[in-house]
């Protein structure tokens, strides 16, 4: 397992939003975490990223647990991609090349040039790479935050809704890259998704946050009416299209 | 690659332009000195325009490039950590807290009796305890930021209140205590806010030099650190940045310094405000490049200003800091006006 999170709890002062959250994580996994909004997504990803500091339970990284290890450890083997991210005057090159800052000391070397060099190919970006980040689109400035979180090299990438600005093809084409990119560097992806659909297309592992709980996980057999019942309260119809599962909510 | 050859360029361009200002400089001054008497002087000693050269002209050369470049690093820094363009030592109350530090020495202390030379309009009878006194007054503002930081929480916006909220109060400090002060001691604070590098001797200038270099080594090590927090907070903290401790030891060090340059030469400001927005323009974000480019910027800015000011009204000496903000105030509307964004 490259990530295990034990009864992992956190509170915002008084408030809880994590209790008891149990879950593991293979390489090449690509894991779809779901769940209505505050039900404690992003704060589970900022707890596995340690940016917030749990008090009870445990997450291991490699066997490693997370509480003892130096944040640049953490960010050499995690990658994280948040919600939002500031795009400044600096060109996209420099931008992807900031993801090696886990490993640079006074200047950067040889091998995170290459490596810059290598992703941006993946991301298809090669062509803006002198371009500056604040003119770009949207769904090319996030395939950028991407490209940074690559970059660093990491066994385990956490993205907080990679898809939520972009449009119809952007999101296609995000999760496309995501989904490849996890298979052929053996990275285990952990992608917190508003859109059930696009996790369906995309993933094979779900886990469904309910009140700071993991309320359901497994593979694309727990999407179902009930649940999506009981997690966002609304009425669905789960139909299969082309072998994928697709939820169609029911009309009013 | 080519374009971070143009940026290296950039950096050549201003080293250039700084030494070929510094030549001017050396030439430019009330006693009128010809190139030969300048050229003999700086090879020997003995000559009769040695002592100007060496023991007025030179030190204030030096002070004003290394106040100039202490003042674009800071800018630079408190920008970006601050994550707010109008950060500067002069917003975050350290000037004031110098100021009302200065004029503690002064009226409480005694430091103030006033003399009249030819060479200076007023000066200050006992300047090494004013120059303690306003270094302490800026540290005790930043102890007291850092203080109200820490038990709040260490974000731009409580460390920007809480040095809007310690600006005040020393400038309430320093008029309470100029209210009881007779009218020489009220000049004398009133003339220690000009700021004046001519005010700069060698001992000053060894120990900002001193200062100053452990402060670029730390500030450039910290480079990509601080271009990760132009990304925002989060993509900073999942690269394994401490933002926290980045933006403490960011404002400790870069007020630290500002403390030591306005308690030598007193308060003049913008150009730690111009000189990083300016090169913010040309080169980016990218620290790696901003930090050295804003430095020598804001030393040509400096320097610049203070050549002008001993030239503009000769045989008067003007304080550069009336200077600075001269010509700081239009230049930086100017930089509002043509923002892009």
């Amino acid at each position: 397992m490259v990530l295990s999170v034990n009864k992992v709890e956190f509170s915002y002062g008084s408030v809880p939003v994590l209790c008891d959250v149990n879950f593991e994580v293979k390489r090449g996994d690509f894991i779809s975490i779901l769940g209505v909004n505050g039900s404690g997504k992003s704060t589970l990803m900022k707890c596995i990223n340690r940016i917030l500091r749990f008090k009870e339970g445990m997450i291991f990284v490699e066997d490693r647990d997370l509480k003892q290890m130096k944040s640049i450890e953490i960010a050499q083997k995690i990658g994280y991609v948040p919600q939002t991210s500031e795009n400044g005057f600096v060109t996209v090159f420099d931008a992807v090349l900031l993801g090696r800052k886990p490993y640079i000391k006074w200047d950067v070397s040889r091998k995170d040039i290459e490596l810059t060099e290598e992703i941006l190919k993946i991301m298809g970006l090669e062509e803006y790479s002198l371009r500056y980040i604040n003119e770009l689109s949207g769904g090319e400035l996030q395939k950028v935050v991407i490209a940074r979180a690559l970059v660093q090299e990491p066994q385990i990438l956490l993205l907080d809704e990679p898809t939520s600005d972009l449009d119809l093809k952007n999101q296609l084409e995000v999760m496309k890259i995501l989904r490849e990119v996890s298979g052929t560097k053996n990275i285990a992806s952990v992608v917190v998704m508003h859109d059930i659909n696009l996790a369906l297309r995309y993933s094979d592992k779900f886990i469904i946050l309910k009140d700071g709980q993991v309320f359901t996980s497994g593979g694309k057999e727990v999407i179902t009416p009930e649940i999506i019942k009981k997690t966002y309260g609304v009425d669905v119809h789960v139909t299969n299209f082309e072998g994928i599962p697709v939820v169609i909510p029911k009309s009013q | 690659m080519a374009y971070t050859r143009r940026k290296l360029l950039m950096i050549v361009f201003l080293v250039l332009a700084l030494i070929s200002l510094i030549i001017l400089s050396i030439k430019v001054g009330s006693a009128n000195l010809s190139t030969l008497d300048i050229i003999t002087a700086l090879f020997n000693r003995e000559a009769t325009a040695a002592s100007i050269i060496w023991n007025i002209r030179i030190p204030r050369i030096l002070a004003s490039i290394i106040a100039g470049i202490l003042m674009g690093i800071e800018g630079s820094i408190m920008q970006c950590v601050l994550r707010n363009p109008l950060a500067s030592p002069f917003t975050m109350g350290i000037s004031q807290g110098a100021a009302f530090g200065a004029a503690f020495a002064i009226i409480i202390l005694g430091a103030g009796t006033l003399h009249s030379t030819h060479a200076d309009a007023v000066i200050v009878n006992n300047p090494y305890l004013t120059v303690f006194a306003a270094f302490a007054g800026a540290l005790i503002g930043v102890a007291a930021i850092l203080l109200i930081v820490k038990m709040r929480s260490v974000t731009p916006e409580v460390m920007i209140l809480a040095g809007v909220a310690m600006s005040a109060l020393f400038g309430a400090g320093t008029m309470f205590l100029q209210y009881f002060a007779t009218d020489a001691q009220v000049a004398a604070t009133v003339f220690w806010t000009f700021g004046d590098v001519g005010r700069a001797v060698w001992n000053d200038v060894w120990i900002m030099l001193i200062f100053m270099i452990p402060a670029i080594a730390y500030f450039l090590y910290h480079s990509w650190d601080y271009n990760s927090l132009e990304s925002g907070e989060e993509t900073a903290k999942g690269l394994g940045v401490n933002t926290e401790r980045l933006r403490i030891h960011g404002m400790l060090i870069s007020s630290f310094t500002a403390a030591i340059t306005v308690a030598f030469l007193g308060v003049i400001g913008f150009v730690g405000l111009i000189a990083p927005h300016i090169m913010r323009r040309i080169v980016g974000h990218d620290h790696r490049f901003l930090i050295p480019t804003s430095a020598i910027l804001g030393a040509l800015i400096l320097l610049a200003s203070d050549t002008l000011a001993r030239s503009i009204l000769s045989p008067i000496v003007l304080p550069v800091g009336i200077i600075t903000a001269f010509l700081g105030a239009p230049m930086f509307l100017y930089i509002i006006m043509k923002m892009r964004r």
